[in-house]
């Protein structure tokens, strides 16, 4: 019965732990190895003027809808300038004013974005109002290509993809050869292509946006199609007349509007430059929970300050330490002094590195145990015998501490870390075993907690599993289901094998 | 590796994860651990239950008591001094006579000869907790010591040997007799190089002895027979041992028995966790013999007629695992 409560306990705990750590780790991207990086791009806007006499007022389309990206953060540095952002319908606009400036000016744009597929928000602008007036002869000229390229599809998207071949082959009929003759740059070819399809009653618009590589200077923006067909936004390939946005393309503004425009200036120059960083995974993840109003982040770890966050990286680990523990005398049967005593010098060779530990720890009972022996003589009171202990404890860690640095082994100087107290109860506990049932016991008992240690400090001191217990520490749960699921073990532990064999070998 | 684990589960040995969670846990309340723990509260139940125990000279409970000691010990030649909550018979002195020349002078079991003004230290260490089971203070007993049957004799070096019983929701269910040898420096602790030897519960009868993992017949100090011993009063410590689930309320626990040449077999102390070594000492496991005894509870029977079961019951060549070949 109470196996059975056992088990459903440790059950729900265990599928607790797994979900929210599946949670975290798939869908807020919390990373599983430390040092992973996510890629993120800054790219800078910079926009250069002459100021005129009078006030200046500059206005710059900024990415809004930015498909397969998320902005990390996003800010502008432009002196003496009033800055502030303006939501244009679905779009937005940066804007910075000043009453008068005198020279050269230059406002910087910068945006901090990184890939982000879950991030594919798609526009809910109804689409654009239709249809445009053509004048003659160009009217005739758009009605004849429409008709043509009606024939030869089936809906608004290959429509747009067989009249983007049409417009791109590179024998034009006399229509294509018509309209196009005034587009001087990729953008007027684009625009052209809005109007015809405005025509044949399919929304369009000219997209442009940024294709983000390692390190650019200098980077023109890239005229792409967007057109809806009833149902949603479409991309298309303004050149080929493929579908479908070009890898890292991060989209600046949408529609004919102009990049910049500044009131009051002259000599007006706007460059882009694009630049790649690395940053922590956990920042993107973090950054992606608050975009998801994910509360789960604003409970973790890393929302405490950064003493508290270094304090809980250690005692994090205990239960491992501490699971390590059960395992080791439960099921295998290692004899050990205290219950918790190797899971805490465990957490002490964490400062001193293991083989100074050993060594340390060894040197520091041993000596402890020669001077309770002297106690023994005194015939001093349990309490005060204890303090007295504590105290040879507390002098001997001073002595090897001053003698080992001045033998320049600075190592040494770690011993302070070891839990003292703990220390004297085992030079206690010990003496006491060792009078009582000889040194053979003490020792092994010992030797036990010194190997349980070890193990702990193993388990403990693995980087990769620090990493993942202290971003996931629901997964803590899970240890207390595996220590609860142990608490009930009625098996024999490995020791007793030897122990009992005995009974069958006769 | 699990060859030997399916052969342990095969011969019902007893692990001590199983023990701990089917049978301390289940059948022994914690609340009920003092009456066991607390040996001069086991002692006064026992009195009150008609059962003999070794006579208790005084109870030293606090620091000043000590001094109370040589008043104590004034007309007694012989004595035993132990922590009430002692654990593994840990902080145990024997006393077996003074030195003829200094009165104040004390001979231990082992001939050597210890000062009062030690033994005081040693009564301070134990009132002041070294060797209770949590550390907290304890008081120390000083009692009769057993002068035991020369039947054992030859079969110990020094110290007292001791019958353990484990008792079983009231049925007697396994036993031993633990034999004191030189590396176990007079102590009755099988861990402590002490051989331990099975008894048949049907007879009474003692079986082949254990030293460590070996079988023995002699006893390595004295070169004396073990098996074939066969323990007075036999019948008498069954149902003594029987009425210790009434005095205790444990469902599962060790009495510890020694016999007195002149005053028979004295309860020293129960134990609500019982080692599993004396399945080593019997070449058995106890699993079969517990769940026999779920199968024929009695909650009606009185200790004499549980303690009739118990012999019926698990004879040593009823088990099948006759460590006594007859035929030598």
């Amino acid at each position: 019965m109470t196996t059975r409560y056992v088990l459903v306990l440790a059950g729900i705990l265990t599928l607790v732990g797994l979900a929210m750590f599946i949670y975290k780790w798939q869908v807020l991207g919390l990373p599983l190895d430390p040092a992973q990086e996510t890629p993120t791009w800054t790219v800078e806007t910079t926009i250069s003027f002459d100021s005129g006499p009078g006030s200046i007022n500059v206005n710059l389309q900024i990415p809004t809808l930015t498909p397969g990206f998320a902005t990390l953060d996003e800010y502008s540095v432009s002196r003496n300038y009033a800055f502030g952002l303006n939501y244009v319908g679905a779009d937005r606009e940066a804007q910075w004013t000043v009453r008068r400036a005198d020279g050269a000016q230059t406002l910087y744009y910068r945006i901090i974005v990184y890939e982000d597929p879950a991030s594919d928000q798609s526009d809910m602008t109804p689409p654009l109002p239709i249809p445009p007036v053509i004048t003659e002869p160009f009217k005739t000229a758009v009605d004849m290509v429409v008709a043509d390229v009606d024939e030869h599809s089936a809906d608004e998207g290959s429509f747009t993809s067989v009249l983007l071949r049409l417009f791109n082959n590179p024998s034009p009929n006399p229509n294509v050869e018509l309209l196009l003759a005034e587009a001087e740059s990729r953008a007027d070819f684009v625009q052209t292509i809005t109007t015809v399809l405005a025509s044949a009653g399919i929304p369009a618009r000219i997209v442009r946006g940024i294709s983000l590589q390692e390190r650019q200077r200098q980077v023109e923006p890239v005229p792409w199609l967007e057109i809806h067909d009833g149902d949603r936004w479409r991309y298309f390939d303004p050149s080929t007349g493929d579908e479908g946005l070009p890898d890292r393309f991060l989209v600046w503004w949408r529609g004919s509007e102009p990049l910049v425009r500044v009131e009051g200036g002259s000599n007006l120059e706007v460059r882009f430059a694009v630049q790649r960083n690395y940053v922590d995974s956990l920042d993107i993840a973090e950054h992606r929970a608050e975009l998801k109003q994910s509360r789960l982040l604003d409970f973790s770890l890393f929302s405490l300050p950064i003493e508290t966050q270094s304090v809980y990286s250690v005692l994090l680990m205990i239960p491992i330490g501490a699971l390590i523990m059960v395992l080791m005398r439960n099921v295998i049967g290692i004899d050990a002094f205290g219950t918790f005593m190797p899971v805490l010098i465990a957490l002490a060779f964490r400062e001193t590195e293991l083989v100074w530990g050993v060594i340390l720890f060894s040197v520091l009972v041993s000596l402890g145990l020669s001077i309770r022996f002297l106690l023994e003589r005194l015939r001093l009171l349990l309490v005060p015998r204890l303090s007295a202990v504590l105290i040879v404890v507390v002098l001997l860690m001073l002595i090897i501490s001053i003698v080992s640095h001045q033998l320049g082994m600075d190592t040494g100087l770690s011993v302070a870390l070891f839990p003292m107290v703990i220390i004297a109860m085992t030079i206690e506990r010990m003496s006491v075993v060792w009078e009582e049932r000889g040194a053979g016991d003490a020792m092994r008992a010992g030797a036990g907690s010194m190997l349980v240690a070890i193990v702990a400090y193993l388990a403990m001191g693995m980087n990769w599993l620090e990493h993942i217990i202290i971003t996931f520490p629901e997964l803590l749960l899970i240890v207390l289901a595996a220590v609860l699921l142990l608490g009930r073990y009625t098996g024999y532990r490995l020791s007793e094998l030897t122990r009992f064999k005995a009974v069958i070998g006769r | 590796m699990l060859r030997t684990r399916k052969l342990l589960r095969e011969s019902g040995v007893l692990g001590l994860n199983e023990r701990n969670a089917e049978f301390i846990m289940r059948m022994n309340p914690r609340r009920l651990y003092p009456r066991v723990d607390d040996k001069e509260l086991t002692k006064k139940l026992a009195i009150e239950a008609g059962m003999p125990v070794p006579e208790l000279y005084g109870v030293i409970s606090n620091q000043g008591g000590v001094r109370r000691f040589s008043d104590i010990v004034a007309d007694r030649d012989s004595f035993v001094v132990k922590p009430a909550r002692g654990s593994g018979g840990d902080g145990i002195v024997v006393i077996v006579g003074r030195s003829k020349r200094k009165k104040d002078s004390y001979r231990l079991a082992s001939g050597l000869l210890v000062s009062g003004a030690e033994i005081e230290h040693h009564l301070s260490n134990i009132v002041g907790g070294q060797y209770s089971l949590s550390g907290n203070p304890d008081s120390a007993l000083i009692e009769y010591c057993v002068h035991f049957d020369p039947l054992f004799a030859d079969v110990s070096y020094q110290g007292v040997p001791d019958i353990r019983v484990i008792v079983y929701r009231g049925y007697p269910v396994m036993s031993m007799v633990r034999l004191p040898t030189r590396t176990s420096e007079g102590k009755a602790n099988l861990h402590q190089g002490a051989v331990g030897a099975g008894i048949d519960l049907s007879t009474g009868r003692t079986l082949k002895g254990v030293l460590g993992n070996d079988v023995v017949d002699e006893h390595p100090d004295t070169g004396a027979l073990i098996p074939g011993l066969y323990i007075p009063r036999w019948d008498f410590i069954l149902q003594s041992s029987a009425r210790s689930s009434e005095v205790t309320g444990l469902g599962y626990v060790g009495v510890d028995m020694v016999i007195d040449k002149d005053l028979g077999p004295l309860i020293l102390e129960m134990n609500a966790r019982p080692g599993l070594n004396i399945q080593i000492a019997n070449a058995c496991g106890l699993s079969h013999r517990l769940k026999r005894i779920d199968e024929i509870f009695d909650a009606a029977a009185d200790p004499s007629t549980r303690a009739k079961v118990a012999r019926q019951e698990f004879a040593a060549e009823r088990q099948g695992t006759l460590a006594l070949d007859e035929s030598d």
